[in-house]
């Protein structure tokens, strides 16, 4: 029940996207049509869930005063270059598991892929663990719940910009314009969960 | 009726193109279509599933909101009207005076020169059986005088929007404003100020609809856009205790308010069923309430969510037209019922967790948003099992902001938004099912 709590409370409490507004590059980028917003969706949850843990036990082991292996040092101050290293090589090791075994899906997210490694919505995940404390398991959960919240507001943004198509949009407004004010009234929405 | 059509064709040439008022034809074209049938039918894709035009189908949805438009004005005069009964009994008719000096003084005053009484001998106002057509009739100009003035600014204002819109960009004014501009203000607190009412339905309209080129286009409820701005820009006029009963100076809780607020794990009816207020520090019996009270509407609320009878009317007259989907409906009722019947078997002390299914489709503005806001054919999903999906979404994150927020005591308003969101998902992935299914069928 604790850890179903934490992922809710990860995904829709405080969404990535939608609550802290990061990861706002490929989230506007890459939400043309929900095919490819769904793939985006499915490599940031595998790199979430991949990354917070693993940071989290860098942190746990190396980094905090009293950590396991290097107790007698606090080394946080070296945190944020550790925890960008640790992403951008889940991110090129997923990279060419993808290319090897799912080509499609691969050419599909094209340049997008690489910059997930840049992504603020990923280092803040491992950020908010750091914050929050959170333990190995908690870790997990949480990293695949925002994981999960960041995919689900792409895919349905996606949606909205596909059914958008048949709108008649000013033309100053057209593209990006209406995109930025289609996420602040998705956010308006999720302000449901404000609270909780 | 062939006086009008002769003087329309007379004036139409001036609104045509090269015509001296060529650039107002929208509105021209709004108030022929209005009473004349149109020259030509819906064209575009907007709603072209249906076999009826647009404008009928609007209009068709204002005929279902009569009820609860006539049970708005009566229950909002009284509620005001028993609230300064029990005040006039408590301070021998002082508060009448505070009140005709108040911001609301040109109503007592309106009313007074009517003729029309607020203040009746006896107990009319805690007794229902004791009908009488003057203190119906005193109900509802109270109340009218509450819910007009909201009405007439969110047509002028809302409708100066539109037009201004449709006559630089070239669409024709649509019916669809008319649901808008009557729906919003029933969905408003009875002494939110006319200043936000304004606010809030220049942003529904431009925001939320305007900008994606008029009805029929946008994805979020306009109504409700134009209320959750108004909820989040000015909280304290649109939530807390001070709102609801449309009384200057009268702080007294909602039913789901005050469950929301209770800690003793009281259950509904106890809590109902003893709700208080205060008037210039004197305490006020705000009634006794039981389930068939929330049921025809006589509880406190919003202008016109409070009855779920008038909801029901509607709900048939929608169904029985076509025009709004009976599967949403049926969803968010399921919704509901599955989450809440849930955390009633779960053993959690808590009242907000306690409220039975049948207490939530009454209390709130649960069946108010059910039959009028989720069934909105342009927000809504359009496939048929999209629709159940849909619905029962709504359902299930009403209920869980009503029970587990503990900022929110009322999710339908959000919960609603948060469905719009996410029905253009729901409808690829039911497409993308079927499509996938018939070819797995026929190869």
């Amino acid at each position: 029940m604790q850890f179903f709590e934490l992922f809710m409370r990860a995904a829709f409490v405080e969404n990535l996207a939608l609550v802290y507004f990061l990861g706002m590059c490929t989230f506007l980028a890459v939400s043309k049509n929900v095919k490819t917003a769904l793939g985006l969706g499915a490599a940031v949850i595998v790199v979430q869930g991949i990354t917070v843990p693993l940071n989290n036990l860098i942190y746990d082991l190396f980094l905090r005063k009293g950590s396991l292996v290097l107790g007698q040092y606090n080394l946080e101050f070296l945190g944020l270059i550790c925890y960008i290293g640790v992403i951008a090589a889940a991110v090129q090791i997923l990279e060419m598991t993808l290319d090897r075994f799912f080509p499609a899906l691969f050419n599909a997210l094209g340049i997008f892929l690489p910059l997930i490694t840049v992504n603020c919505a990923i280092l803040g995940g491992t950020l908010f663990m750091v914050q929050n404390k959170y333990t190995f398991v908690e870790s997990v959960t949480y990293g695949i719940g925002s994981g999960f919240g960041w995919a689900l507001a792409i895919a349905a943004l996606a949606g909205i910009r596909e059914k958008l198509r048949y709108s008649n949009v000013p033309e100053g407004l057209r593209g990006l314009g209406i995109t930025f004010m289609v996420v602040g009234l998705m956010a308006l929405a999720f302000m449901a969960f404000n609270g909780i | 009726m062939k006086l009008l059509r002769n003087l329309l064709d007379k004036i139409e040439p001036q609104f045509k193109q090269g015509g001296k008022l060529e650039k107002l034809y929208p509105l021209y074209e709004a108030n022929d279509t209005l009473v004349f049938s149109p020259d030509h039918v819906t064209d575009g894709s907007t709603h072209v599933r249906d076999a009826i035009d647009t404008k009928r189908m609007m209009t068709m949805v204002i005929v279902a909101l009569l009820p609860c438009v006539f049970m708005a004005m009566y229950n909002t005069g009284y509620q005001a009207n028993k609230i300064i009964q029990a005040a006039y009994t408590a301070t021998d008719g002082q508060i009448v005076e505070t009140l005709k000096q108040g911001n609301g003084w040109w109503r007592y005053a309106i009313m007074d020169a009517m003729g029309v009484s607020y203040i009746q001998a006896g107990d009319f106002y805690t007794n229902l059986t004791n009908f009488d057509l003057g203190l119906i009739l005193a109900c509802v100009v109270h109340g009218a005088l509450y819910f007009l003035p909201m009405y007439i600014i969110t047509l002028i204002v809302g409708g100066h929007c539109e037009v201004l819109f449709s006559v630089v960009r070239k669409h024709e004014i649509n019916e669809g404003f008319l649901v808008t501009s009557m729906l919003y203000p029933l969905t408003l607190p009875p002494e939110t100020p006319l200043w936000q009412v304004a606010v809030g339905i220049a942003f529904g309209v431009i925001v939320a609809k305007e900008i994606f080129g008029g009805t029929g286009t946008n994805f979020l409820n306009v109504a409700l856009t134009a209320r959750a701005f108004l909820y989040f820009s000015y909280a304290p006029q649109m939530s807390g205790e001070k709102v609801w009963t449309a009384v200057d100076g009268y702080s007294g809780a909602t039913a789901l308010g005050a469950i929301a607020a209770n800690e003793n794990n009281a259950s509904v009816p106890e809590i109902v069923g003893n709700l208080k207020g205060t008037i210039d520090g004197v305490v006020v019996q705000a009634g006794n309430m039981d389930w068939w009270d929330a049921f025809w509407g006589n509880i406190h609320g919003s202008v016109g969510e409070t009855s779920a009878f008038c909801c029901l009317l509607g709900a048939i007259i929608l169904i029985a037209t076509r025009i709004g989907s009976w599967r949403i409906m049926a969803g968010v009722v399921m919704g509901v019922t599955a989450l809440s019947g849930l955390l009633c078997l779960l053993p959690i002390e808590s009242a907000v967790y306690n409220i039975t299914p049948q207490w939530h489709m009454v209390i709130g503005g649960l069946a108010f948003g059910t039959v009028f806001m989720a069934t909105d054919p342009v927000s809504a999903s359009m496939t048929v099992k999209g629709q159940w999906i849909y619905g029962g979404l709504i359902g299930f994150v009403t209920v869980m902001v009503r029970s587990m927020n503990i900022g929110f005591p009322e999710g339908i308003m959000l919960a609603i938004l948060f469905g719009n969101c996410f029905a253009p998902l729901i409808d690829h992935f039911v497409v993308e099912a079927n499509i996938k299914r018939r070819l797995a069928r026929h190869g």
